[in-house]
């Protein structure tokens, strides 16, 4: 069963912030504010209940860093 | 060559490297003879019973690759890696110049099993005028149906890494891309594309005319064939030399004209491999390296004097790959700067007591987290010499070093 995961272009990713600030049960900010996995993987798994602030935070961030994946 | 069914050898010896090395088409075609016709089923059948894994470090099985690009069912581009940007490594540029059309032909034998539209050979500066004319023989002779392309890597430590491979084929900055989409699936021009070491097609082109059986005839059983070594540091001869998988530590040493010194330890597997002790019967195979968090990687083994401080070594490394990162993400271009100075407070007995603990911290917190593997690989070095040099650890949070003190343990000499 593939489950929704989110998966961060680290190469486009400038550390704006705004992912954590929508996600917080899922990523925090590290030493120089670019979001960190609570969960201590490369791709976090998203509950089905976090599906919409998940989609939110691909849809706002400004580098447009963040995808919804299938794995 | 013979097939044998008996156990397989475990030691030094030619393989790729036992044919003429003068880098010439006539002598290599007489000593092994023009190219079998194999498909891409075919193909892929021999090398998972050979149980090939690439050479470049990460050692992933070879036929599960080809055949990711073989299911994919379009027209494939295929690229031999020999960009070889980790400094102390000399394996793929001897190969290339010393056996030339054994790479070519692995490289020959997997664009024609996967009916590739290209090829391309990919290697740093040095190796490009012999391989331009290793070529332009070929052409000659009429041997090659795919056209091969030949592409110069930049001297950088990240340009051999398989999305930076991609890009620089493609014209673009050899610098590692996004994975999200796989090289396998959308690779040069959007084609599946399948980037394999120029030592694994070399072992490609054996294993094809010889048989798994051979090739697994050296090595372990679970680490088969063998492999090409880097041997370097505080030896007599520093060069390269081929042995089987498991090979002692020991008998790579004394091939390299053995010891000059007493040792502290080795780095196995390169800038992102990991510290061994200096175990003479140690043997060079994953299973035997994973618990000192090392693995044979791309086969550099570097033997450290007992006289040099591990952690001053260890500093100076990641001061290194802190450089050479390409300056594309976050957690990467903060954390390996903050990471090297952390280190070298420590080498440098700047110490504080959390300092160790800090390490630890930045270590973990930069792995998983870039585009490619170089902040996990730079963490894994930082952890296994915090690992191997613990004693020293100790020594300069107490201001001293055992290296300057001539009180670390020599083993191998």
């Amino acid at each position: 069963m593939s489950e929704h995961r989110l998966h961060i272009d680290w190469t486009a990713c400038d550390g704006r912030g705004l992912c954590a600030e929508l996600l917080p049960e899922v990523l925090a900010e590290d030493d120089w504010g670019y979001p960190v996995a609570r969960d201590g993987t490369a791709e976090p798994a998203i509950p089905d209940r976090l599906e919409g602030p998940a989609r939110r935070a691909v849809d706002r961030c400004p580098a447009l860093a963040l995808r919804l994946v299938r794995r | 060559m013979t097939t044998t069914a008996e156990a397989p050898a475990v030691r030094v010896e030619r393989r790729l490297l036992a044919g003429p090395a003068d880098g010439r088409l006539d002598s290599y075609l007489a000593a092994t003879g023009r190219l079998p016709e194999v498909d891409g089923p075919r193909l892929i059948e021999i090398l998972r019973e050979a149980g090939l894994t690439g050479h470049g470090g990460a050692g992933f099985p070879a036929w599960r690759k080809l055949s990711a690009v073989h299911a994919a069912g379009r027209p494939a581009v295929v690229i031999a890696n020999g960009a070889e940007g980790e400094p102390a490594s000399r394996k793929d540029k001897v190969l290339l110049k010393s056996h030339p059309h054994l790479v070519l032909d692995g490289l020959q034998l997997v664009a024609r099993a996967l009916a590739a539209k290209a090829a391309h050979i990919y290697v740093s500066a040095p190796s490009v005028a012999g391989i331009r004319s290793a070529l332009a023989e070929r052409h000659r002779a009429g041997l090659d149906r795919v056209a091969v392309t030949v592409h110069t890597a930049p001297d950088a430590f990240v340009s051999g890494e398989e999305s930076a491979v991609v890009a620089a084929v493609s014209g673009r900055s050899a610098v590692p891309g996004d994975k999200r989409v796989r090289i396998i699936e959308s690779g040069v021009d959007g084609a599946p594309t399948l980037v394999q070491n120029v030592e694994t097609l070399a072992h490609i082109a054996q294993i094809v005319r010889y048989g798994p059986r051979w090739f697994r005839s050296a090595g372990t059983s679970d680490e088969p064939g063998t492999f090409l070594a880097t041997v370097g540091g505080v030896v007599a001869v520093p060069g390269v030399i081929e042995a089987g998988y498991g090979v002692p530590l020991g008998d790579l040493i004394d091939a390299a004209g053995g010891a000059t010194e007493p040792v502290q330890a080795i780095l196995v597997g390169g800038y992102h491999g990991g510290w061994v002790p200096p175990d003479p019967d140690l043997a060079v195979s994953r299973a035997a390296m994973t618990p000192y968090g090392a693995s044979p990687g791309a086969g550099i083994v570097l033997a450290l004097p007992a006289s040099v401080c591990g952690l001053t070594e260890t500093a100076k490394i990641v001061t290194y790959l802190a450089g050479q990162a390409a300056g594309q993400c976050g957690p990467c271009i903060n954390g390996l700067p903050r990471l090297a100075d952390t280190l070298s407070d420590l080498a440098l007995r700047r110490g504080r007591p959390g300092l160790p603990a800090e390490v630890e911290r930045l270590a973990a917190l930069v792995t998983g987290r870039g585009a490619c593997r170089h902040p996990d690989g730079t963490a894994r070095l930082i952890r296994s010499g915090l690992q191997a040099f613990a004693a020293e650890v100790t020594a300069h949070l107490a201001g001293n070093c055992l290296a300057a003190q001539g009180t670390t343990r020599g083993g191998i000499r």
